[in-house]
């Protein structure tokens, strides 16, 4: 249906405009964000303590004041009038003038630092000098654009938490989730490292360590300068260091066993955080069709290849280097991946192949290339050689996926394709928390019987791109890896049809031919067919 | 290769078709007039709300259908041959079949009311309607909508987002009193009052009166008072879509008139979802059944029929659902409005969370008869297998939160068996 220009004075027209109040807190945002924006011009600020405050002040009040205006005198429930008519919401013109700026924010932050006033021998200038006396405060040390970087990331989280919050207020699931989010943003990515860099010295030589962050995410973990600091910090280094590897193979698959991947995408990863707070306002716009699933599962599996690869050759590079410090040796280390990642084939192959059904075929070919890729790097490479190969890989890895996927495009297209693109098509920890996912966990989005009426919200709403439709008019559950656990599917279906919820594995996966309802002997005949 | 037509592509024709080619490989046609492909018309209210556009309320793609080998045409019946198998439609094509299945949905009940041919008179069933709605949204301050019941509380909630003033007409003591019981008749209408719609109970519309356009600008009532309006929404009632097949041999009474096989009077015809009248209505339901699911259980009926396995329609325990602005509402089984010899009631609400919940039961056997959940999200299987083992209604209290199917970390329900003894002899107002 075409919609013809309406004129904003009229009744009867999808509100669109903002109000009065809704202009004054924009503004005052605005006014925030001007400060920031005249210190990257090397505005000089006189107190800088101060006007990094009133900055930081002015967008958080800017922001709530403005959820405010917008949920408080609304009765609670679901809140997606006219979504679909705003400009900011539905790729209109304003989603693409805000698409771009914060792709060009990524792009100068990744690319060119020093445009925000990076200086690595002298004092920092323009931004991220604002930022230092936060920083030194926190960590002692002056900030880096990375610090720029989290204080506004976690600030967002915060924020746009709130307004989450508020536009949810109707289910505790959104909201205790939510408060679980903005936590492990604010403890774990953003004090305890600052604080952990402050207690570093002789002794102590922690990496920089968000402890919520799990190896393949932060795929740099297992990186020589790494494991060297780890290594250097006594009995701390070392417990962080072991909390890394069991993170991801005790921890990780037992938390997603009981309650989905869920646990982390959506309660405690920081990347989740802003797509589920700053990005909610954009997650009906991923892409539902087929193709794209399709899409998605090549891309997101080809990534955890690259990354298994890039990680085992990176080790494997800095391993036989010094036989006192590193007792794994390169040989027994190959071997022992390659083990693992046979057993985890096998395993998969014998005992999960309805699970499997189709995904089967890209775990072989995913397997496979790994396997090959260490067969080569055993008996090609020799040493010099393969330490180049390895440094490429990481450097490729780091530049195509760490940076521009997971942030430029990740974040910076949040408008255009929804808030989870990275989480959906780039991110490798989250393709291995869903391959356990649909494997073996407990938790599904169970469906109500025959109640669906296949109006569409579900799917609308979901922001990995999950027609939920499709499974809900069958009277399926829906046990699928990419789902994050966000809930808004159940949120938004006006006839209570979904569920998410952790029960016995068996019977999970349930399709249906003819609904609960009908005739039982008709049932029974048509679904046993 | 015998050759099935499907008028209608709603979810009862729709649902035939996929059920007939998962079942045969019978050549299939789906004839419709008011879209290409299949859509829910449930979700109308969310297209104009804002919620979706309009392609969201398509639940297949489009490249489903012809990969599945089901034949699309948009166009309008308008003449049937029954004896030598041929539709015309509008457009001028002859269409032949072998099995004909009559899926053709339903139209506003307008009860010729004076005045209802003015501009700015309107239903809600169609994607048409949808779209006059938003040409007649244009300059709209005041609308009227006559009727109380399920449309006309989803127009309430539409307009309602455009900042629209709201006025509806319910014949009854309360809110939707033909199906719901008084109690959470008045729950359901302090929600709707809280949300700014302005409820006029027992009043019915008299005239509709228009300016010099030709549009209306107001209406009276039957006792006597003067609204001015720019709408009028029709909301008393659907019928079904059966105009072009009067003075046909096809035996009709309110609709297609269908045996338990959903057979009509002629061979090789049959009928299904919203346009079909059961000749002896099936228990307590209605012999026509103007609801989405009831469509869909008829298409997997008529489906096995047609494909060789006669089956006759014998739908299980009755349930349904709606949404009132913000309160979620789920039935299964059966509630009388009206107080019924033999049957007590037990009703519990949470009045500051605005959640109910009434059971009716057999005074004297104690069997559980059915329930009503306002904003309560039950689970359909548990409830359903209660009502077919026909457990007591004991029971049924103390195993609820089996029953239960709210999200995550709600707030639990607390019910007692006490309560139940002291509401004894409550029953239905
Ligand atoms: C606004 C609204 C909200 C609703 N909400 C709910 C709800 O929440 N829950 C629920 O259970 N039910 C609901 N219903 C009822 C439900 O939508 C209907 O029962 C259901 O859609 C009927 O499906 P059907 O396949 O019988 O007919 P329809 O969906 O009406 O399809 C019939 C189709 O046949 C076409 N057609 C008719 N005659 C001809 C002809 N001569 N030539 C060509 N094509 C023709 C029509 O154009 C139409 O597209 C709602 C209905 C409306 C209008
Ligand atoms: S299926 Fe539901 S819970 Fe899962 S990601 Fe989509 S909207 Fe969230
Ligand atoms: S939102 Fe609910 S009713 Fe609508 S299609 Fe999804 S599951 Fe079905």
């Amino acid at each position: 249906m075409s919609r013809v220009q309406y004129n904003m004075a009229l009744s009867g027209q999808p509100p669109q405009e903002l109000t009065v109040t809704q202009k004054v807190f924009v503004f005052v945002g605005m006014l925030g964000l001007l400060v920031l924006l005249l210190a990257t011009f090397n505005f000089q600020f006189p107190n800088k303590a101060l006007w990094l405050s009133l900055s930081l002040g002015a967008i958080s009040v800017g922001t709530i004041g403005f959820s405010w205006s917008l949920y408080a005198n609304k009765s609670s429930g679901i809140k997606n009038d006219g979504v679909w008519f705003k400009s900011l919401t539905s790729r209109g013109l304003w989603a693409w003038v805000f698409g771009i700026l914060i792709t060009l924010f990524y792009v100068v932050l990744y690319f060119f630092p020093q445009y925000l006033g990076l200086n690595a021998d002298a004092e920092n200038t323009g931004l991220i000098a604002l930022f230092d006396p936060l920083s030194k405060m926190l960590s002692g040390n002056p900030a880096s654009q990375w610090f720029v970087y989290g204080t506004l990331y976690t600030l967002s989280i915060l924020i746009f938490g709130i307004k989450f919050i508020w536009k949810y207020r109707h289910s505790r699931y959104e909201i205790i989730r939510t408060i679980s989010v903005m936590f492990f943003q604010t403890a774990f990515a953003f004090i305890i490292p600052e604080f952990m860099a402050r207690l570093n010295g002789e002794s102590l030589q922690l990496p920089y360590y968000d402890l919520k962050n799990i190896w393949p995410l932060n795929y740099y973990n297992f990186e020589q300068y790494r494991i060297d600091g780890f290594l250097n910090s006594g009995t701390i280094g070392l417990a962080l260091l072991i909390f890394g590897v069991i993170s991801i193979f005790v921890i990780t698959p037992i938390l997603t066993y009981k309650y989905g991947k869920r646990w982390y995408c959506s309660w405690v990863c920081g990347c989740g955080g802003l797509a589920e707070t700053a990005g909610d306002p954009f997650r009906h716009l991923s892409d539902k069709r087929q193709v794209a699933w399709k899409v998605e599962r090549w891309v997101v599996h080809s990534v955890v290849v690259f990354v298994t690869l890039m990680t085992t050759a990176v080790i494997y590079s800095y391993l036989d280097y010094d036989a006192t410090k590193y007792w794994l040796n390169k040989d027994v280390f190959l071997g022992f991946v390659a083990l693992l990642l046979t057993l985890v084939f096998c395993w998969a192959m014998l005992f999960r192949r309805e699970e499997l059904q189709k995904d089967a075929q890209y775990g072989a070919i995913g397997y496979f290339v790994i396997i090959l890729g260490l067969i080569g790097i055993h008996f090609f490479f020799g040493n010099q050689l393969f330490l180049f190969q390895a440094e490429t890989l990481r450097k490729t890895y780091a530049f195509l996926i760490g940076s521009v996927f997971s942030g430029v495009i990740g974040v910076g297209f949040y408008p255009i394709f929804g808030s989870r693109v990275w989480c959906r098509f780039g991110c490798p920890m989250a393709a291995i928390l869903g391959f356990q996912q649909r494997l073996f966990s407990k938790f599904r989005i169970s469906t109500n019987g025959g109640q669906c009426i296949s109006c569409g919200n579900c799917s609308t709403y979901c922001e990995m791109g999950i027609d939920v439709r499709a499974y809900a008019q069958k009277g399926q559950n829906i046990v699928r890896s990419s789902c994050v656990g966000c809930g808004i599917c159940a949120e938004v279906c006006p006839r209570g049809v979904l569920k998410l919820e952790n029960d016995s594995p068996d019977g999970r996966i349930n399709p249906k031919d003819v609904l609960l309802g009908n005739d039982v002997d008709l049932m029974n005949y048509v679904n046993q067919k | 290769m015998s050759h099935v037509v499907i008028i209608g592509n709603g979810i009862a024709g729709i649902t035939a078709a996929r059920h007939i080619r998962k079942f045969s490989d019978k050549k299939i046609t789906v004839i419709s007039a008011e879209t290409e492909y299949f859509f829910s018309r449930t979700a109308l209210m969310y297209v104009y709300m804002g919620h979706m556009k309009f392609e969201h309320t398509q639940p297949y793609e489009n490249w489903f259908w012809e990969k599945n080998r089901i034949e699309l045409k948009q166009a309008y019946i308008d003449e049937v041959d029954f004896k030598n198998k041929i539709l015309f439609s509008a457009e001028g094509e002859e269409i032949t079949y072998d099995q004909l299945i009559l899926a053709t949905g339903s139209v506003t009940n307008f009860r010729a009311w004076k005045g209802q041919e003015f501009k700015g008179v309107q239903g809600l069933v169609s994607k048409p309607d949808l779209e006059l709605l938003e040409e007649n949204s244009a300059n709209l301050k005041h609308a009227v909508i006559v009727g109380g019941g399920l449309i006309g509380v989803e127009l309430a909630e539409m307009l309602h987002t455009r900042n629209i003033e709201v006025t509806m007409l319910v014949r009854e003591t309360h809110f939707w009193g033909s199906v719901l019981p008084a109690e959470e008749g008045k729950l359901i209408s302090n929600h709707i009052q809280q949300h700014g719609i302005n409820l006029l109970f027992e009043t019915e519309l008299d005239e509709i009166i228009p300016d010099e356009n030709k549009h209306v600008k107001a209406i009276t009532t039957l006792d006597g008072k003067q609204i001015d309006c720019q709408l009028v929404g029709i909301a008393t009632g659907i019928k079904p879509n059966i105009s072009f097949l009067k003075n046909t041999e096809l035996e009709t009474e309110i609709g297609i008139l269908v045996n338990r096989n959903l057979e009509t009077n002629i061979p090789d015809v049959y009928a299904i979802g919203d346009c079909a009248q059961q000749r002896k209505a099936i228990g307590n339901r209605k012999s026509v059944e103007a609801v989405w699911y009831t469509g869909r259980m008829m298409g997997e009926t008529v489906a096995q029929t047609i494909c060789g396995n006669t089956t006759a329609y014998n739908p299980g325990n009755w349930f349904n659902s709606a949404k009132f602005f913000d309160i979620e509402y789920q039935t299964y089984g059966w509630v009388f409005p009206k107080k019924k010899e033999g049957i007590s009631d037990f009703y519990w609400e949470d009045k500051k969370n605005q959640r109910a919940l009434h059971f009716q039961y057999k005074t004297n056997s104690k069997e559980f008869l059915g329930i009503n959940a306002f904003g309560i999200r039950l689970r359909h299987e548990v409830i359903d297998n209660w009502l077919t083992e026909k457990i007591l209604i004991e029971n049924v209290i103390q195993q609820l939160p089996k029953a239960n199917f709210d999200k995550e970390f709600s707030k639990k329900i607390k019910l007692n068996i006490s309560d139940l003894q002291g509401q004894k002899d409550l029953a239905g107002v």
